[in-house]
């Protein structure tokens, strides 16, 4: 099997630290490797985290104000002049309202701008449903030449800020505003487009990305105790897709869950389906926003109505794994 | 190439023209009126205003043109045959298939092209950034942006005039295609833009309006936005659409179609005599 295994017997500090603050790290970090680097972004730059690069390299960041049309317009601008820019919005508002912009400006040129959204998901909680980014992973992946990737905690989410800067192209960084569990440790491998395999299994595979995977985590501890072997898959990168990884895992599984806080319609888990689908067909049931917009609460509270926690998580899996013994019998 | 004469400019200007019109009837389709009416910008441009060079389309240091309004890319293309920077013949290829010349311009295709266009209002963010990157380089080298007037029913219009002031993009000229008309019809009716210098004005911009047909007009606005200091420069020029041949000026239903042969015998005809002014040398 392909992609990293980590040993399930590791025990990891908890570390409450948003993927937002790992991209504002990196941000730096990189600022300070490579002049070409710049930031951008429209009236969000503390809340993105670009607050800190603004204030180290002032001369290489720029606001223009709430006008995210013209925030990836002007990225696209730069790119094409050898700069390396970091736009950095909400995801309703960029990719959500400068699609246009981000299709023909950037991806039919192929422009290396990284599109930076911060906020995304049921988990802005409070915000309510406008501001809760359900769909971005959906318009960012079904464009040429774009690179889709969503961290799942800090120290992931500094890694994959600097392997955007390392490739030419334009690519999605999809980002939380809540502080999350580690899930990951320095020595943890990160690589564009290459899966991480969490814990292995045999029963089931579970496939998730972003902080959510930390519910998958807690189904699958629930699961062992019921002897349901999960096989756990953090599908990082969303485009392009792991086929290697995700094939060998069912392989030996049979039967799939994916859980992602975003539409269940156009997202990771059609992703993963429309992989999984031409190379190694297996039931597959869909964790994530079921067809419908948010609305105001608490985090855990939203992914509890909607039915992204833990035990939503191991009921779908009890649901793939007697879909699996139906086909098989 | 700053040698040419305004002469020189007048008669490169038509025969530009002319291709245009060829390209068109050849394809089948595309836009004929914007083409024609900035026929003599385009011209003043490439064969007298930028510092480019044809053989080296990438160098760092060449002024930027980008083109937003990107339908009226036949006259981008011809204009880039014309200046070298590929072969006249591939512009019979407009439009077809395998052909590097899109229906509307994509980056790099032919060489010279410096952004994919085609959704109003995208091409002036790019430029700005251009400029942007420019002046962070220390670069002495412009960014001029081409826009039509219609352009300027686009939102991100505006958030871009905004933005480029704000950084005092001294190094960024734009040029709009005032030509009144957009595919609904005038824009005065369709939605109005006047007083469109006043605008511009108020947002801080150093502003120019001039004949955009009037070659040295074209060329002494362009020399004194180079000695602006401090804010960006726009240049609106009153063009004719259309202009060149008689049955296609003023008219809003040519904006987006092409002739078919006989209108094509009839404008190449205009435009080899100046419109029955001079003869023409194969007649």
């Amino acid at each position: 099997m392909g992609g990293y295994v980590q040993n399930t017997n590791n025990v990891v500090p908890v570390i409450l630290k948003s993927t937002r603050d790992g991209f504002g790290r990196a941000l730096v970090e990189l600022g300070a490797m490579n002049a070409n680097v710049v930031a951008l972004t429209a009236d969000l730059s503390e809340s993105t985290r670009v607050e800190e690069f603004a204030a180290r390299f002032p001369e290489r960041f720029f606001d223009v104000g709430v006008a995210e049309q013209n925030l990836m317009g002007v990225s696209a601008g730069l790119a094409l002049s050898g700069k390396i820019p970091f736009a950095a919005s909400y995801g309703v508002f960029s990719p959500g309202r400068n699609w246009d912009q981000l299709r023909v400006s950037v991806c039919y040129s192929n422009a290396n701008v990284k599109i930076v959204s911060s906020h995304a998901g049921l988990m802005v909680g409070p915000d309510g449903a406008t501001h809760q980014a359900l769909e971005d992973i959906a318009i960012t992946r079904v464009l040429p030449n774009m690179t889709v990737v969503v961290p799942c905690d800090f120290l992931e989410s500094t890694k994959a800020t600097h392997a955007l800067a390392d490739f030419s192209g334009p690519a999605y960084l999809r980002l939380c505003r809540e502080p999350c569990i580690a899930l990951t440790d320095e020595s943890t491998p990160f690589s564009i487009g290459k899966a991480n395999v969490m814990q292995l299994g045999s029963d089931v595979t579970i496939i998730g990305c972003g902080p959510i995977l930390q519910e998958a985590i807690k189904a699958a501890d629930l699961l062992r105790r019921d002897s349901i072997s999960v096989e756990l898959i953090n599908l990082h990168t969303i485009k392009p897709i792991d086929v290697e990884t995700l094939t060998a895992s069912v392989k030996k599984t049979g039967c799939v869950v994916t859980v992602e806080d975003h539409q269940i319609i156009g997202g990771m888990g059609s992703a993963v389906a429309e992989s999984l689908v031409k190379n190694f067909p297996v039931p597959i049931e869909f964790i994530g926003m079921q067809d419908s917009f948010g609305e105001s609460g608490k985090p855990q509270e939203l992914l509890e109505k909607y039915g992204m926690t833990a035990h939503w998580i191991t009921r779908a899996v009890r649901q793939v794994i007697a879909r699996k013994r139906m086909v098989s019998n | 190439m700053a040698s040419i004469s305004l002469d020189e400019l007048y008669l490169k200007a038509n025969e530009i023209r002319g291709d245009v019109i060829k390209m068109l009837l050849t394809a089948g389709s595309g836009h004929s009126a914007g083409p024609l009416g900035m026929a003599d910008v385009f011209t003043a441009l490439y064969f007298h205003i930028l510092r480019i060079d044809p053989h080296n389309p990438n160098w760092e240091d060449r002024d930027r043109l980008v083109l937003s309004n990107g339908h009226i890319c036949p006259v981008l293309y011809a204009t880039l045959a014309h200046a070298g920077f590929f072969p006249k013949e591939e512009l019979q290829t407009l439009r077809k298939i395998d052909s590097r010349l899109q229906g509307h311009p994509k980056i790099g295709d032919p060489p010279g092209v410096e952004v994919s266009a085609g959704p109003l209002g995208q091409g002036i963010s790019q430029a700005i950034g251009m400029a942007l990157a420019g002046k962070l380089d220390n670069k002495d080298h412009r960014v001029y942006c081409l826009m039509s007037d219609g352009e300027h029913d686009e939102g991100q219009t505006w958030e871009a005039i905004l933005f480029a002031h704000k950084m005092k993009l001294h190094n960024l000229t734009v040029i709009i295609d005032r030509n009144n008309i957009q595919i609904d019809g005038l824009t005065e009716d369709v939605m109005p833009l006047e007083k469109l210098s006043a605008k511009y004005e108020s947002f801080g911009w150093h502003v120019l309006e001039i004949d955009g047909h009037n070659m040295e007009a074209i060329v002494n606005a362009c020399r004194e936005a180079t000695s602006v200091f401090g804010k960006p420069t726009v240049i609106i020029a009153n063009t004719i659409p259309g202009k060149g041949v008689d049955f296609m000026q003023w008219k809003p239903e040519w904006h987006g179609k092409p002739p078919n042969k006989q209108e094509a015998k009839e404008a190449l005809h205009q435009l080899r005599t100046l419109n029955g002014r001079i003869r023409a040398e194969h007649e």
